[in-house]
């Protein structure tokens, strides 16, 4: 079901004329009410009377992260303090949080957009959602909250972890949908086959996952374990949590809701702005946040951009999902390499799961990747030379995939550290 | 008539391989052969144990990856030249051996030779045309 037919499938023309008028309209509300946008305009000799239509846009400033870290915690405001409702928090485990401010319309169009999301999916008021994204600081959980009451779904506000009780709940109250991130979802999966629940006879329908990096062919596996389609969702703290662009009925890339969360692809290096299809990272602006506005904030994500139709007849730039990251992207040999390659060529080889972990170690000044997999029953034989041939014909896959050469470890099962969050994929021990 | 062994997979690091004989002990199992082999980060231990299908399910809860396949349990004289006429037929027929690895009967005195065959059937037949007496999964479990 389409949530908001008019903007979800507003003609392209009509579109890009809102999205100028918008521009303009938040590029005057920061340059006169934020000083660190007015400085970064006026070093950049930009004023806000320039800014006539979205292709206008390229000439805006960035905003990078650690600039919003630098304004902590009230430097981004571009409203009294007093009309602000919510407050949320990146998890600043790498420095001073990014700050999130809401005013009751940001709440409103956080709400708006996640009932876009869900909606999506095919979730409506018949639902009974099971929230399993943390709810607090992180934008997950509330966000979830707040588009399930939007489109008068049942939430259960359960938040993370307690796998035990998630359980319970799926069978007990009957949820038909479940949000949380992809890993834990697949970790619910696990411990469910664990205690003998067959899933197959769970109400169960549909998964809305994100706040992590995933694949086409972990979905497969959780579809595959949990008896449900699993949705792809994406946002950011820093331009509102989740609800920025989602997966429709297709599953095949990301609907950004363009009509308030502006997006663009950068060379990274350069910060030039890159057609449809070219990879490049990520830039948003938010284009009617009262709160925090963000202007041409980097994303550190990488991926593409596509403005094809796409058969659910929505009109908005989709998005492949992220591909890497700059900063989480990993220079092996000076060559990039992300996670998620690897991923691929796992589950490819025949019946490994996904429980994997990249370690990186530089010997005689000589970068070395050891990929460790876990064991399992279908890649396990009691002929040494048939694991060992699975061994070397992953490592073989690695390269194909990777360019760079790498070692495959394979280890006990459950012995790769999982938490109920995000999978720790990345043991980068170069002292550089 | 073959014998069900039990392969595991153990990383190379202390304590493992109790882990195993602890985890079965506690549950009755005893082991009648084993042998292990290794590469340079992991190892395949393989056992011949008196119940393979309550051996198999205690060490899957144990969190280790197991599986079952058949081998022939062939039982010959403990005599000099036994494995070089064993090997020969082998030779003849065209057997492939994978591994083998033997014990000593003690009431007996006769040795046992556990061997994993890629068709365990054709090798079944072969040592059964030339006289060789095959343990009975029922017997290995008791020798
Ligand atoms: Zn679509």
């Amino acid at each position: 079901m389409i949530w908001d037919k008019k903007h979800e499938t507003m003609p392209r023309g009509e579109l890009t004329g809102l999205q100028g008028q918008r521009l303009r309209a938040i590029a005057q509300k920061v340059y006169n009410r934020v000083p660190f946008y007015k400085s970064k305009f006026d070093a950049l000799g930009v004023k806000p009377a320039d800014i006539r239509s979205i292709a206008d846009i390229a000439a805006l400033p960035f905003t990078t992260k650690d600039e919003m870290r630098d304004v902590y915690p009230y430097g981004l405001l571009a409203c009294p303090l007093s009309d602000i409702i919510e407050i949320h928090t990146s998890s600043g485990t790498t420095g001073k949080p990014v700050v999130d401010a809401y005013t009751r319309a940001d709440i409103d169009l956080w709400g708006e957009s996640m009932a876009r999301t869900l909606s999506m999916g095919g979730a409506g008021k018949d639902d009974i959602l099971q929230n399993a994204y943390g709810y607090g600081l992180f934008t997950g959980g509330l966000g979830a909250h707040y588009g399930a009451q939007r489109i008068g779904a049942t939430c259960i506000p359960i938040s993370g972890g307690n796998t035990k009780r998630q359980l319970d709940f799926l069978r007990d109250f009957g949820s038909t949908a479940l949000t949380c991130t992809p890993s834990y979802s697949l970790y619910i999966a696990e411990a469910g086959r664990e205690e003998g629940i067959d899933f197959e006879k769970l109400p169960l329908k549909r998964g809305f996952f994100g706040a992590e990096p995933w694949s086409d062919n972990m979905r497969a596996e959780i579809e595959e374990k949990l008896k449900i389609k699993a949705y792809d969702i994406f946002g950011l703290t820093e331009i509102i949590g989740p609800g920025v662009a989602a997966e429709c009925e297709c599953q095949n890339l990301l609907h950004i809701f363009e009509d308030c969360f502006y997006p663009e692809i950068i060379n990274p290096d350069t910060g030039a702005v890159l057609p449809d299809g070219e990879k490049g990272e990520l830039v948003f602006t938010t284009l009617t946040k009262e709160g925090t506005p963000v202007i041409r904030y980097r994303t550190r994500d990488i991926t593409y951009l596509t403005r094809e139709p796409c058969p659910c007849g929505r009109t908005s730039v989709k998005m492949h999902r992220i591909l890497g990251r700059t900063d989480d992207m990993l220079i092996i040999r000076g060559v990039n390499v992300f996670p998620s390659q690897v991923e691929q060529v796992l589950i490819k080889a025949e019946g490994v799961e996904p429980h994997y972990q990249l370690i990186v170690d530089r010997r005689d000044n000589l970068d070395c990747l050891e990929v460790q997999v876990e064991m399992n029953e279908t890649l396990f034989s009691d002929e040494l030379k048939v694991i060992e041939h699975k061994e070397k014909e992953i490592e073989h896959q690695l390269k194909e995939a990777l360019l760079v050469h790498s070692r495959v470890k394979l280890v006990e099962p459950k012995s790769i550290a999982r938490s109920e969050g995000k999978a720790k994929r990345i043991v980068d021990k170069r002292n550089i | 008539m073959n014998v069900q062994q039990i392969s595991v997979f153990l990383e190379n690091k202390a304590g493992r391989l109790s882990d195993v004989s602890a985890a079965l002990k506690d549950d009755g199992i005893n082991i009648r052969a084993l042998t292990i082999a290794e590469s340079a980060n992991y190892g395949v231990l393989r056992m011949i144990v008196n119940n393979p299908d309550v051996a198999v399910s205690v060490l899957k809860t144990a969190g280790f990856v197991v599986k079952k396949n058949p081998v022939l349990a062939v039982e010959v004289d403990d005599r000099e030249g036994i494995l070089h006429d064993i090997m020969n037929l082998c030779g003849t027929a065209g057997l492939n051996i994978e591994y083998m690895y033997s014990f000593i009967e003690q009431v007996s005195g006769k040795a046992i030779l556990f061997m994993r065959f890629e068709g365990t059937e054709a090798a079944e037949k072969v040592f059964a045309d030339n006289g060789f007496r095959l343990l009975s999964a029922e017997e290995a479990c008791l020798i």
